[in-house]
């Protein structure tokens, strides 16, 4: 392995117009909320705009030159955006988010149960989507909600059980009882690589053996992981990626659902309607292989474009520099944070197998009201339960304060964040 | 500065040293509300005495979780509402709520009416936080709608 080349933060905020701005009466932002959502360079603008003025048309329908133009750019950037996790264009779906992409996954079991019950035909291999009671859907205590809710109401709907891997008091996923949780009655397993609250790392590779072990289906939520850190989608062990193009640098309106081509093809479609089908009749309809089966309607093109281009510059970065930088960015404000008397950091302590999302909580002090502190000194974070209420129930929290960095945070963005905590501190009167 | 126009001293005060904080008996309702978008909670009474159509608010009490906005607000809401009829105390409430639109419309306020609150209209810069002033009072509507109810003539259902 090479030693990671360091970013060159300097030059990287140039090319996010919306860092230059100023917040809450002329302070200069500092952005420390990129796990929500990241900010976008002007090469994503750039490609988006470009479709738009040159290419703009409705994909895979038409034969004029736009048509045939626009089909082109959309089918290019499924190359780009399936090459950039190391997967095949045919193995990948464009849906609307991650949440999405979870719930395709989830309706594609309940709705392989309803056309089962009925005796109606399945794809090959499509058995394996049909959950009976008794079957069993393990996820973990750490998962956000969209990797959590979607099963509760798959198995609501089909009598399947729904069971989790349990977090212990450091923030790790406790793996003792994974030989009894994952056994012969699990039908599938869906965990999130990188934790959004606690910025915990998975071990997906040895959670997704075990699934393998008992012929169960994998699932990896890879939201926090794919824009973050390298990510093979060959050598996770997973059946099906799920991750949102927002939060790597691309356009809002864009996610994707990678999946091993035996796997896709063996799930019904979710969403129907036009370009997902294959024959069409009033009796009936025969329905296209993937991905064009999950991708019912006039697609999100110029944002598939623009999710392209985000591909495009995390790769000129190098993924493996990007992971570098944000570790060590990660380590100094783990360090920086804990300074500070009264902080407590929710999640792992140590800078070891976790990625850069620091949830916090102050003594004393409501997370609503740190985050109003910070946020008058331009520094933005999220406060809430992040999507992950049941790990907020866990650490005995209602809510935490997240900081979560990017490609374009420098170590001055964590001291301001620092500084900021403690304005909040003397704000409130919490003394030492 | 914009912060301290928020936190203004008599919305600390109140955040420091609630009243009506802590569930007392008898009581006629009680609800629970939540935030959902940051998960602060709050569990209200409401007591009511007197004939319909002319009662007043025996006591308000509650139990809460959150950050100092909406503690501060239930602790203003116990001082504005405890005591008085229920038509003052719905009044009270329609002009907080007025109060938390007067960043983006005009309105008129009757000062008198909100006593202590008039120091969230700071809060209503923020529209994140609006919600967490509004936690308890939308609470008390619900509470004191239920105690109505409650106290109707059976038959009426
Ligand atoms: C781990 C994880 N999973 C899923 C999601 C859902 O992503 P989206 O809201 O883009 O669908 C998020 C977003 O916060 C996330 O962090």
């Amino acid at each position: 392995m090479t030693e990671p080349t360091p970013l060159d933060v300097d030059r990287i905020r140039k090319d996010f117009p919306i860092l230059s701005r100023t917040v809450r009466g002329g302070r200069p932002l500092v952005y420390l909320d990129s796990g929500a959502t990241s900010q976008k360079p002007v090469q994503v603008l750039d490609a988006e705009r470009h479709f738009y003025e040159h290419i703009n048309a409705a994909v895979h329908r038409g034969a004029h030159q736009l048509a045939e133009e626009a089909t082109d750019a959309y089918e290019s950037a499924r190359h780009t955006i399936s090459a950039f996790v190391g997967g095949q264009p045919e193995d990948l779906v464009f849906t609307k988010n991650a949440t999405e992409s979870l719930n395709l996954v989830t309706y594609s079991f309940l709705n392989a149960t309803l056309k089962a019950a009925r005796g109606l035909e399945l794809p090959e291999g499509g058995e394996h989507f049909v959950l009976e009671p008794g079957d069993e859907i393990v996820i973990t205590e750490i998962e956000h909600h969209a990797n959590l809710v979607p099963w509760q109401e798959l198995c609501s709907k089909t009598g399947a059980t729904l069971r989790w891997i349990p977090l212990t008091d450091d923030g790790r996923l406790n793996l003792s009882t994974l030989d009894t949780l994952i056994n012969e009655r699990t039908k599938c397993v869906s965990i999130v690589h990188q934790s959004n609250i606690l910025g915990t790392i998975n071990d997906v590779v040895l959670i997704g053996e075990h699934a393998a072990r008992v012929k169960s289906l994998f699932v990896v939520d890879a939201c926090q992981s794919i824009p973050h850190m390298p990510v093979d989608v060959g050598t996770l062990g997973a059946d099906l990626v799920a991750w949102s193009g927002h939060k790597m640098l691309g356009p809002t309106g864009i996610g994707c659902l990678w999946g091993r081509s035996e796997v896709l093809a063996a799930m019904p479609p979710f969403i129907s309607g036009g370009s997902m089908i294959r024959k069409v009749t009033m009796e009936g309809t025969t329905f296209a292989d993937p991905p064009q089966r999950f991708e019912a309607g006039v697609p999100m093109t110029a944002q598939a474009v623009g999710l392209a281009a985000a591909a495009d510059y995390l790769t000129d970065l190098g993924m493996a520099n990007v992971a570098a930088h944000e570790h060590a960015l990660t380590g100094y404000a783990l360090d920086g944070l804990e300074s500070i008397p009264g902080v407590r950091i929710i999640g792992p302590r140590n800078n070891v197998e976790r990625g850069g999302a620091i949830s916090f909580v102050v003594d004393g002090i409501h997370a609503h009201d740190v985050g109003q502190v910070l946020d008058d000194r331009g520094v933005a974070v999220r406060v809430g339960h992040h999507c992950a209420a049941p790990v907020c129930q866990r650490y005995g929290v209602t809510a935490t304060v997240r900081a979560s960095f990017g490609v374009y945070n420098g170590f001055d963005d964590v001291d301001s964040l620092v500084a900021a905590v403690k304005d909040a501190k003397q704000f409130f009167g919490v003394t030492d | 500065m914009r912060l301290d126009q928020m936190y203004q001293e008599v919305i600390l005060d109140h955040y420091k040293n609630p009243h009506g904080k802590g569930l007392v008996e008898p009581f006629d309702s009680q609800v629970h509300h939540v935030n959902p978008t940051c998960g602060d909670e709050i569990t209200l009474r409401v007591k009511l005495s007197g004939a319909a159509g002319s009662q007043v608010v025996e006591s308000v009490s509650f139990d809460s979780q959150g950050c100092s906005i909406s503690q501060a607000s239930a602790s203003v809401l116990h001082d504005q509402v405890e005591g008085v009829s229920l038509d003052q105390a719905f009044l009270t409430l329609d002009e907080f709520s007025s109060l938390m639109k007067s960043a983006t419309a005009e309105v008129t306020l009757d000062e008198e009416l909100l006593g202590d609150a008039i120091a969230f209209e700071g809060v209503a810069q923020y529209p994140a936080r609006i919600k967490c002033a509004l936690l308890a009072w939308m609470a008390f509507k619900d509470a004191a709608v239920q105690a109505t109810s409650a106290a109707q003539p059976a038959g009426d259902e």
